[in-house]
């Protein structure tokens, strides 16, 4: 520190702090609050303060037992952390690190007295700034203080008002809602119908709306802030966005720094930012969104996030600068010149990072995976991940970016859907999830101008011009016949330009590895260069680099022979924070073994990407190039490709087959299990069984398997459209999915399995060391088979299944490791069926979504013991059977049951169908623990977000339930909900009425189904609060009123439950906590008895 | 785009590294040289390269992406007819050097692409060059003479050819004659000041910025501009306060105008007098006072710079640009009154003074920005509450006949 700033003096007062979390990952809020948690109780442990952490999201980072004192597993409400606040009676809390979530539950808390009650004090940005940057109003009268424009904003509680706002505003106008994070129900109307449709929507999500001038077209500028108590400012970064004004920001394609804004302009706004934010008075982390006319000096405020955000985190990655650290040390009273710069060390955190490079980010959408969904972008963000890629030229950085999102792309291309020109220049004018792809056609493959692009889509045309030196190159590069007659000079223009080998590959017709032959044969290969803040100008050791072509020397040596670990890639849905939880840990346990760490990952989303988890970080493509490229020079003595999921895994055996050295379970045994002849056939011979399946190439072959046999579990390998798993039940609708939504042919294979109905599925993880199985976890689905594993709530001790059961799934899992010569993590997923067989339906030789969960469970880390495995270490594996037993299921006794839930995000997933099936639909998802299952799963099912339990303060009025679909089990739990007698039950259709008996009542949908105003009204009327409906099959139309009954219940906020076994679980769960939660909600929370769930991890499971 | 890229050129830095590039700027059968110095700022390359204290430096930018947005008009003028987005009305550094050259660029005030601007003012820009190498071998080596090839029947040349060449070095020449005005001339402010009677500021230009003019008439000042050798000390009375702008190179060579401000500085109808130094003005004032600059090992060039105001305890984020500073002891003991105002909190070396008791202060850092963060313009506020509580006491007499406001020319003198 220099010595003109006196040093921080710590309030000894602070000895222990809560931190609220973000829950489950969803849509608008996701694994970034993973890294700001995470890096928020690293700062705090820093200065000795016990921390206390509340969040029910088991996968993450944050809730590992080396980081906080305390984990709550518990949901992120008031009433769970009023609790865990008299329980642990902290001193502070900080409530800007767990998104809108934790926002709102502070802001909450507050206002029900509980801080001040119990004398928490809430550090750093007080509570009312963060009151007045969430409530539009107050908000816009503060910035009205200080002359600073906002978009004119009319706030409305009615239809009525909104009409009335628009004749002042003017047609277009952005409807947003308050209070609902990533922008949730907003949108942009043209004419009255769409204001009518979009402010009925808005308003069923929360009490106030927004109507606003649209700006489309304008740019959209973000700047990360960070103030201190003291008033020192600044501005981290700043990003623009490659889509203009209209597109969410989660999902717009964001550029840092500003590449098209002038001094006047950045400065401009930089100094509009620090004005905003000591109006405010922030005290840590601040984010600054604006809307900039692209021909004149005209600005205004679109909002201000006062807590770290999405942008915080990608801004963080960004520059290097630990925004989320840095705000938690401000928390605590520190001055932005008295901490130091962590990553020079030499200068202070008060300065601007200075870039000399270029950071993309690309949003990853997974709307393929829905049925009725739109797929359009706009003011409601709807991507479920995003990817960053570093550069030196923009090109390079975009066309990384791109394949990053998704692997089997190219880099900037177009697209055949494209090829129609209305519907080319209907998705550059209208966004959809697809539109750079149409960018990229217009400019690859239809001729279009800059200009005409520009006009469709408003970007911004330097963006365009990029685009375009892309595709200039591409068609040159498509002259050659073959990679022998390119000219050294052009393939190193290609690879600054962002060219891959596969890419310039295909261009001139020569395979990838050939093509790197060529290119290194020529010496031309990427150089290594660091991030440091600072632009070189003062030396730093950092350990964060990215490679890049636009450059001449390396900026690192290569000395320390490190073990390579793969992360995971793009967060999306199958695969999330969990993975970054397995490499992290991966990481941990290498380096507590003395090794040098050097990780791949691409994900600012992540923790594994954080400045000080490993030896180095590569910011880079989790490609077969970029891992050469780094493994060459590295030299590394083994590379983990397990702890990744599926992304890293699928290029183990290029890996292999270029001779790198990979930890654990061989590559090619790897591929034995991936291959589904060879899995089968291995089977066969150890006597494990799976359910009859064959692969077929025509479409008469597939229904002569099916005869007999349906319903059948297909999985097309190309689909047109909708899902590409799906069970079928006839032939009628086999025909319908395969000939009709996919293609088959011997090019494209159907792969066709027998479905095993009212089957029970477990998920078996484990680790092995040369064949020998070393330890298992067996996790029961609380579903039915059919429900994909992702979605299924799984239930751990298993509480339904026999000793003997368990028995032979340990002999399964020991024959195949065995089978395989596993070493290291292999997760299965298995069948009983109702007769008692056991099927194997699904085996990955690698970690898997579960593995987090079981080993905090279980409270013996899965992933420890898979790298001693590794090592061979059979000393380190002794230890561990000391310490947890030989048998993790059948030798050791449990008094606790954890239930993991699933997070969906379909709130804002328009139009999609809120229905379970064999494609995973979650996005993430939470956990608590209980004395029992039903204790279990009742904090776990409210840990969801925005879980209201339907039960009613008011003994005069009765909510009603509505019951709904042709699954039998709908009687069995609307018995259980009718013998409650708190309810007025419901069904929609005469039929349903029948069967469920005389108290139902008939609660007839209008017939104009898409009037969601009277749709609206009618379930007001009826004070209806839950929704229960169970159906055999998703719904093929968007009238099946089993698809409006699901669908209507997510857009108006209520609890939707469209499952028969989770269903009788929470109606028994609500039967037996009706009293005492009716009692806690009457009288506010009762501060003398805490109930048995809240308790903290190491209170039910023993943790040394 | 691939084509535009097929004139090459040479970056070499003297006894040190050779880069190899592609020229987008002015060709040239002959070799140019300079001082090599770099720039963390991410944006204002109009800026940098119009400010007249880059005059005979190779500027390296880091932000590897230059020429996004144009280049801008170099002729309109504002309401006081000063440039509206020049710093000058020139081109001044020597040559510059970046990653990546965007050759079609998108802004709504772009009126030439920085290709077109460097060809018509003769200089040459070199691209393709790993700019971060440069800068590291810079920070090793301190500030260094460099030069560039664009001959294409010279591409060849090896290292020891290069070396071997004279290099062009500024620091040996008195470039604030080079750059600033040549006569006085005289800005009218059209802004009402706070005050009654409109103020009359003196600046001393040893090659101002246009902002700073712009900042001191906006603010309600009718600004005479003086070449920076100057009798001031003969003037100064007339006027309710004193500018010393910034400049290019060593202040040592402007021996003229540090003599001019000892004598103003010692005397004694002068004591009240507002002056306020920015840069080279901060060194000059620094050096009539006695104290002592030096040369850094490779100057401070960037708009990320945190400085500590000693007064306030804030920390501020300011944009620099200079190769020279004053030493921190000579300023700690020097014995007119002068102390530590502003102090840099990478490398601690002084960023400004102020005077124990009289209305000066001078900043090392450039609050009037242009490029760069706009923190520190409460200066100049605070500049004019000096002015204002002057103007209150002071008397303005006629002014000499030579500075009549009407007879002098409205811009600066070329």
């Amino acid at each position: 520190m220099p010595e003109y700033i006196k040093p921080h003096t710590p309030n000894p007062d602070l000895k222990k702090v809560i931190i609220i979390g973000s829950g489950g990952l969803a849509i608008g809020q996701a694994g970034e609050f993973d890294y700001s948690g995470s890096q928020a109780i690293k700062a705090l442990k820093e200065e000795g303060i016990e921390v206390v952490l509340v969040n029910p999201n088991i996968a993450t980072n944050q809730t590992s037992e080396t980081l906080a004192d305390k984990i709550y597993y518990l949901p992120v409400t008031l009433e769970y952390v009023s609790y865990i606040i008299q329980k642990e009676q902290p001193q502070g809390i900080l409530l800007t690190f767990g998104g809108q979530t934790a926002l709102n539950c502070g802001i909450a808390l507050e206002k029900s007295g509980v801080l001040s009650k119990f004398g928490v004090r809430v550090l750093g940005t007080p509570i009312i700034t963060l009151e007045t940057s969430e409530d539009r109003e107050m908000f816009a009268d503060a910035l009205k203080e200080i002359n600073i424009p906002i978009a004119e904003s009319v706030a409305c509680e009615t239809v009525e008002e909104s009409v009335a706002a628009v004749k002042q505003i003017g047609f277009p106008v952005i409807v947003r809602s308050a209070f609902a994070l990533g922008g949730l129900g907003s949108g942009f109307a043209y004419n009255m119908d769409e204001l009518n449709a979009l402010v009925t929507r808005a308003l069923s999500l929360s009490p106030q709306v927004l109507v606003e001038r649209s700006m489309r077209g304008w740019k959209e500028v973000e700047y990360e802030v960070v103030r201190d108590s003291a008033g020192n400012c600044i501005t981290v970064c700043n990003m623009e966005n490659f889509d203009p004004l209209g597109v969410h920001t989660g999902d717009s394609i964001v550029v840092a720094p500003s590449q098209t804004l002038s001094d006047e302009e950045f400065h401009m706004l930089r100094t509009a930012a620090i004005k905003i934010i000591n109006h405010l008075g922030v005290v840590g982390e601040c984010n600054v969104q604006y809307a900039l006319s692209p021909d004149s000096l005209d600005y205004c405020v679109i909002e201000v996030n006062a807590r770290l955000s999405r942008s915080s985190a990608l801004a963080s990655k960004a520059t290097g600068y630990p925004l989320a650290y840095t705000a938690a040390k401000i928390a605590l009273g520190y001055t932005l010149p008295q901490l130091p710069n962590p990553i020079t060390k030499t200068t202070v955190a008060n300065f601007e990072p200075s870039l000399d490079y270029t950071v993309i980010k690309v949003p990853k959408w997974d709307l393929r995976k829905f049925q009725h969904v739109k797929t359009d972008i706009g003011s409601a963000m709807k991507s479920v991940g995003e990817v960053m890629s570093i550069g030196r030229s923009f090109e390079e950085a975009f066309q990384k970016a791109l394949r990053e999102v998704d692997p089997s792309l190219l880099g900037f291309q177009g697209s055949p859907e494209f090829a129609d020109k209305e519907t080319l220049d209907e998705t550059l004018a209208n966004p959809t999830d697809k539109r750079w792809m149409a960018v990229g056609q217009a400019l690859i493959h239809e001729n279009y101008t800059v200009d005409q692009v520009h006009e469709l889509s408003r970007i911004d045309k330097w963006f365009l011009h990029k685009c375009k030196n892309i595709a200039a190159m591409q068609s040159h590069l498509s002259t050659y016949a073959n990679i022998a007659k390119l000219e050294p000079e052009l393939l190193l223009k290609a690879k600054k330009i962002g060219f891959s080998d596969k890419q310039i590959g295909i261009f001139t017709k020569t395979p990838e590895l050939e093509v790197r032959a060529f290119r290194l044969n020529h010496g031309v290969h990427p150089w290594v260069k660091r991030i440091d803040t600072l632009a070189a100008e003062v030396p730093a050791s950092t350990n964060y680099l990215y490679m890049t072509y636009n450059a001449s020397s390396h900026d690192v040596k290569f000395d320390e022979n490190p073990y390579v670990v793969l992360g995971s890639g793009v967060y999306r849905i199958g695969s999330s924070v969990e993975f970054d939880w397995c490499a992290v840990n991966t990481v941990n346990a290498l380096r507590k073994r003395g090794e040098k760490v050097t990780m791949i990952n691409y994900n600012p989303e992540t923790v594994s990407t954080d400045f000080d988890e490993v030896d180095r970080l590569y910011f880079e493509e989790l490609s077969l190039e970029r891992c050469l490229d780094i493994i060459e020079l590295e030299n590394p003595r083994g590379t983990v490709i397990s702890m990744g999921g599926q992304l890293p895994q699928n290029i183990a055996l290029p890996l292999y087959n270029q001779g790198v050295k990979i930890m654990g379970t061989s590559p090619k045994d790897i591929d034995n299990a991936e291959n589904r002849h060879v899995f089968s056939t291995i089977l066969d011979s150890i006597n494990v069984d799976q359910p009859l399946w064959k692969e077929l190439s025509t479409l008469q072959e597939a229904s002569d398997f099916a005869e007999g046999e349906y319903p059948v579990l297909i999985r097309p390998s190309y689909v047109l459209s909708g899902a590409a798993m799906a069970v079928v039940d006839n032939s009628e609708e086999l025909h319908e999915k395969l000939a009709v939504a996919a293609d088959v042919s011997p090019e494209h294979p159907v792969v066709m399995s027998k479905f095993h109905l009212n089957s029970r599925e477990l998920d078996i993880d484990s680790v092995a060391c040369n064949g020998e199985l070393v330890a298992y976890a067996v996790s029961e689905h609380l579903e039915d088979a059919g429900v994909h594993s992702g979605d299924a709530s799984l239930v751990l001790p298993p509480q339904n299944t026999s000793t003997e059961e368990i028995r032979k799934l340990k002999v399964i899992a020991q024959k195949v490791a065995k089978a395989w010569s596993i070493t290291g993590p292999f997760n299965m997923q298995i069948l009983i069926l109702p007769n008692g067989n056991i099927k194997v339906i699904e085996c990955n030789i690698r970690a898997s979504r579960s593995l987090p969960f079981v080993s905090k469970v279980l409270g013996c880390n899965f992933v420890d013991l898979a790298v001693s495995a590794f090592f061979n270490d059979h000393e380190k594996i002794a230890e561990f059977k000391n310490k947890y037993g030989d048998d993790l299921m059948l030798d050791k006794k449990y008094d606790y049951v954890a239930v993991k839930s699933p997070q969906f995000s379909f709130n804002r997933l328009a139009g999609a169908d809120p229905f379970l099936s064999v494609e995973m639909a979650s996005t993430g998802e939470v956990c608590s623990l209980g004395k029992n299952l039903q204790e279990a799963y009742w904090g776990s099912i409210q840990s969801t977000m925005n879980f209201k339990v339907p039960i009613s303060t008011d003994v005069t009025k009765k909510l009603g339930i509505l019951f709904g679909g042709n699954l039998p089990q709908l009687e069995k739990v609307f018995d259980v909900f009718n013998s409650i007698g708190k309810y007025n039950l419901f069904a929609s259709d005469e039929e349903t009425c029948k069967r469920l008996g005389g108290s139902v009542q008939l609660l007839k949908f209008p017939d104009n189904t898409s009037d969601k105003k009277l749709l609206r009204k009618l379930y007001a009327d009826n004070d209806i609060t839950c929704v229960i409906n169970l159906s055999h099959a998703r719904a093929r139309t968007i009238e099946d009123l089993d698809y409006l009954m699901r669908r209507n219940a997510i857009d108006f906020g209520l609890c939707l439950f469209n499952e028969p076994n989770t269903s009788l679980l929470f109606a028994e769960c609500l039967k037996e906590k009706y009293e005492s939660k009716l009692n806690l909600l009457n009288q506010g929370i009762d501060f003398q008895t805490i109930p048995a769930e809240v308790k903290a991890w190491d209170e039910f499971v023993d943790l040394n | 785009m691939f084509d535009n890229e097929n004139h090459k050129a040479i970056f070499h830095i003297q006894n040190g590294p050779t880069f190899k590039g592609y020229s987008f700027g002015h060709n040239t059968n002959e070799v140019v040289s300079g001082e090599v110095v770099f720039t963390t700022s991410l944006v204002g390359y109009p800026e940098s390269m119009s400010d007249p204290s880059y005059k005979g430096q190779i500027i390296v930018f880091t932000q590897p992406l230059i020429g996004n947005y144009g280049v801008p008009s170099s002729v309109e003028k504002d309401e006081f007819n000063l440039l509206k987005f020049m710093e000058s009305t020139k081109l001044q550094c020597k040559a510059i050097i970046v990653s990546d050259y965007a050759w079609e660029y998108s802004h709504w005030t772009a009126k030439e692409s920085l290709q077109e601007w460097c060809v018509r003012s003769n200089v040459p820009a070199v691209g393709g060059v790993d700019t971060r190498e440069v800068v590291k071998f810079l920070r090793e080596q301190g500030s260094t003479l460099g030069c560039i090839v664009t001959d294409s029947a010279k591409q060849d040349m090896t290292s020891e050819e290069l070396n071997a060449l004279s290099f062009y070095n500024p620091g040996l020449e008195n470039l604030v004659s080079v750059v600033a005005t040549k006569s006085p001339y005289y800005i009218k402010s059209i802004t009402e000041s706070k005050i009654g009677a409109t103020p009359n500021v003196l600046l001393v230009d040893c090659g101002s910025k246009e902002n700073i003019v712009r900042c001191l008439v906006s603010r309600g000042a009718n600004t005479t501009v003086v070449p920076y050798n100057y009798p001031i000390q003969n003037i100064a009375k007339f006027y309710d306060g004193i500018f010393i702008s910034n400049g290019p190179g060593d202040p040592k060579h402007c021996t003229v105008t540090i003599d001019n401000l000892k004598t103003i500085l010692n005397d004694k109808d002068l004591q009240d007098l507002p002056i306020f130094g920015i840069c080279l003005g901060h060194q000059l004032l620094c050096l009539a006072a006695g104290c002592v600059t030096e040369k850094m090992k490779y100057g401070n060039r960037a708009h990320n710079i945190p400085t500590l105001d000693l007064i306030t305890q804030q920390c501020i984020i300011t944009s620099q640009n200079h190769g020279y500073v004053v030493s921190t002891s000579s300023l700690v003991d020097n014995k007119f009154g002068f102390k530590e105002y502003f102090v840099n909190l990478n490398d601690n070396s002084n960023e400004g003074m102020i005077h124990e008791t009289r209305p000066i202060f001078s900043t090392q850092f450039h609050p009037e920005a242009k490029g760069g963060p706009q923190d520190t313009s409460y200066l100049f506020d605070n500049y004019f509450k000096n002015i204002f509580n002057y103007t209150k006491k002071s008397n303005s007499e006629t002014l000499p006949s030579d500075l009549v406001p009407e007879s002098l020319p409205t811009e600066r003198v070329l």
